[in-house]
């Protein structure tokens, strides 16, 4: 397993650096660039534009309730097909009023994965062209993946327990 | 029956009407295509060359509600489906039937949560519950032929109360 | 039990075209009840006459909250979710789970289980083009397609009850290695899929690639530019159709994919046609990968000798007091991982599938995200089917090859 940094995203490190004060993190060879949320749409179209990355892998958020400043880290993961490159943005982003400018203009893709954001996390994503739910029913209180959601676990129904439960199940009717 | 004996070898058989109808049924049940996940694959399976359901008279698999009389749940409802699922039960002509097929559809399966239907008779009425994850295209079989058993003991009293 | 929400007009506004709203052309309502619709997915398509305006796909009525779920399980259990995700892809799924826990926590995988997994996975490739093969031929009423696939794959099947006991949900690739090494029976149920296989594809073909019927309703239909497909994030066969070379066995080789000799086939034209000639020369391809590995398989253990994450063997269990606190202590609390996120990718049959895993230090995930290739495949057809006609739609979806499941998570 290669431990250290693929030499040629260094001078795209640099550049990132330099323009963003992006700080860097680095594990298992992987590169996280972390940047303002102000800052992304230009961020993207920089790597996109100058360092050919032209595929947004993945799009996606982590939840660190109850932490609150920051809670949510949003997930930019690019992968450069001419240079066999992979680079990973994160931008951190408050409790109270979760809010990421939309990068649907830099990558197509971005559309449903950010729906995904608003559904899932409730993270506004501003300037988005069709914020609905994506995956919950509409009408859906709270955002699933956020860790104050509940799960919803349900009792199974073992032989000792089977006739208490089978008493409250709502089976359906004709 | 009695009449048999009077009558001899002359080819007639006598039975009750009921008995007619319920095996007329269980030889041409019409499935409904309605694949949801997993186990739709292993009802696809079934369907195909290897396993053959149609040895069992269920060769047709209606894609129309209104033309089928069995409803396979081949997989996990969730909450956005259940509507939608109920909705083309009631689009079933009578007499109808539900096979729950695997353990999403039964009971939930693996998925203990906010998403999923614990069991799909909490949106319609199940007469066969298949086990499995997902359940064998054997298993399948043996669940439609239980509902053949099922069908072969109805009466039309009890068909008229539902 | 809540009911069917009826929408209305104004909540697609934004996304239908101005005739939509004086009623010069009609909304028409596909799926989720549908049977060319591979699933339950919903189109909501603005039709004028039968050319599709506008395609507006609606999802989520398979969703399971699999990575909410995978958050309350630890490592090791969390993995019998993957399975469920891309039902037809079950050792994928596996094997990117599995690659994703096996770089957080640091474990190299022996080399007879890498090879093992090679084998499994491409056939697990073959079996799921089969799939494709059969249901997109039944979707243009070639009903014996789907006979002879399913006939193929049910052989495949066979092979993974073999090794694992079960047909679709495996579970056979665990972190560290492979579960337990295959039975002696393997390399012969192998051997004879290759020797049937070859013979197989060419009888497929023969009924389908230059059967007149198919070539009209497949040739020109659904175009799908370069740079429209990478901008939409589309991956997979359906990337490669539009001839981008991009294929992560090759690119970024993972369980010694560089060992093995294969092509990646190409096509330039973009249309279904293409992704039906690339899926089709797939398997051939990954038949030749298969051959390769059985060959070299190599002999010795298949599972890390690295205790702390990886439970013993059973044999060790009744004589050794360490090998049974291991058990012990790997089965019921689990594993600590390290804190930090990792992002690995594989190519499944649909595209990139790609694992973000990130750990607490604990021994559950903190967050488990599947980066699923059908999502932003099904993300571009609102683009490509533009112009066509509602049959050709049918031609297109079955073309990009999605699995709701694996859609929906």
């Amino acid at each position: 397993m290669v431990k250290t940094m693929d030499k040629k995203l260094e001078p795209i490190v640099k550049a990132m650096q330099s323009k963003f004060s992006a700080t860097l993190e680095e594990f298992r060879a992987e590169v996280h660039l972390f940047v303002k949320p102000e800052q992304i749409v230009d961020a993207l179209t920089l790597l996109r534009d100058e360092y050919n990355f032209e595929l947004l892998s993945a799009l996606t958020a982590v939840d660190y309730h109850p932490q609150s400043t920051p809670r949510f880290h949003v997930i930019y993961q690019l992968t450069s097909l001419a240079k066999n490159l992979s680079v990973q943005l994160r931008v951190p982003v408050n409790g109270d009023s979760p809010k990421v400018p939309t990068v649907t203009r830099v990558y197509a893709m971005a559309n449903w994965r950010e729906r995904e954001l608003i559904d899932m996390f409730g993270i506004e994503v501003e300037g988005h062209p069709d914020p609905r739910r994506i995956l919950m029913p509409d009408g859906t209180e709270g955002h699933p993946l956020r860790k104050d959601f509940p799960l919803g676990y349900e009792e199974p129904q073992f032989t000792f327990n089977f006739d208490e439960i089978d008493l409250r199940k709502p089976y359906a009717k004709e | 029956m009695g009449v048999e004996q009077k009558l001899g070898n002359m080819g007639v058989v006598t039975t009750t009407l009921e008995n007619v109808v319920n095996w007329s049924r269980t030889n041409a049940m019409w499935p409904m295509l309605f694949g949801l996940a997993c186990c739709a694959i292993e009802m696809m399976s079934a369907q195909a060359a290897h396993y053959d359901m149609s040895r069992f008279g269920m060769e047709l698999m209606r894609a129309s509600p209104r033309q089928s009389d069995l409803m396979i749940v081949a997989g996990r409802v969730s909450k956005k489906m259940g509507p939608v699922l109920r909705r083309l039960y009631d689009q079933m002509p009578e007499p109808k039937w539900v096979i729950a097929m695997g353990d999403c559809a039964s009971c939930g399966g693996v998925f203990n949560n906010y998403a999923i239907y614990q069991g799909v008779d909490e949106v319609v009425p199940v007469d066969v519950y298949v086990a499995g994850c997902p359940p064998r295209p054997e298993a399948l079989i043996h669940g439609v032929l239980t509902v053949y058993e099922k069908v072969k003991g109805d009466t039309f009293k009890d068909l008229a109360k539902r | 039990m809540s009911q069917i929400e009826e929408v209305s007009l104004e909540q697609f506004k934004h996304l239908v075209s101005e005739r939509a709203l004086t009623g010069e052309t009609m909304l028409l309502n596909m799926g989720p009840q549908h049977p060319s619709t591979h699933g339950v997915l919903r189109l909501l398509l603005e039709l004028d006459g039968e050319i599709v305006v506008n395609c507006i796909p609606d999802i989520g009525f398979l969703h399971t909250g699999i990575e909410k779920n995978m958050e309350a399980k630890t490592y090791q259990k969390a993995e019998v979710m993957t399975d469920r995700l891309d039902y037809m892809n079950t050792m994928g799924n596996n094997l990117a789970y599995v690659m994703a826990v096996e770089k957080l926590i640091d474990v190299d995988v022996p080399a007879r289980a890498q090879a093992l997994r090679v084998i499994l996975v491409e056939l697990q490739r073959i079996a799921s083009h089969l799939v494709w093969l059969g249901t997109s031929g039944l979707d243009l009423a070639a009903m014996s397609m789907f006979l002879y696939c399913f006939r193929e794959r049910e052989q495949i099947l066979d092979i993974f009850e073999l090794v694992s006991g079960q047909r679709m949900m495996t579970t056979y690739i665990r972190p560290g290695g492979v579960w337990r090494d295959v039975p002696v029976e393997f390399e012969k149920a192998v051997r004879d899929f290759i020797k049937i296989f070859p013979k197989r594809i060419d009888e497929y073909e023969t009924l389908l690639t230059k059967n007149p019927l198919f070539i009209d309703r497949m040739v020109d239909i659904g175009y799908l530019s370069k740079e429209t497909a990478l901008s939409y994030g589309v991956t997979g066969p359906v990337l490669r159709a539009s001839g981008v070379d991009w294929d992560l066995r090759k690119a970024r080789p993972y369980m010694g994919y560089e060992q093995y000799d294969f092509n990646v086939p190409i096509r330039t034209e973009g249309d279904t046609y293409a992704r039906y000639l690339v899926r089709v020369q797939e398997l051939r391809e990954s038949l030749k990968i298969v051959e390769q590995a059985l060959n070299k398989l190599p002999m010795g253990p298949v599972r890390s000798d690295n205790r702390k994450f990886v439970p013993p063997p059973r044999s060790e269990i009744g004589v050794s007091m360490e090998s049974l606190i291991h058990h012990f202590k790997l089965w019921t609390e689990g594993f600590p991982a390290p804190k930090a996120s990792v992002y690995s990718a594989i190519e499944s049959p649909r595209g990139e599938l790609g694992v973000f895993l990130e750990g607490d230090g604990g021994p559950k995930p903190l967050r488990v995200h599947m980066r699923t290739p059908s999502f932003d495949n099904l993300g571009v057809l609102s683009q490509i089917v533009k112009g066509y006609l509602v049959a050709d739609l049918v031609a297109i979806l079955a073309s990009i090859d999605i699995v709701l499941g694996d859609i929906d998570r």
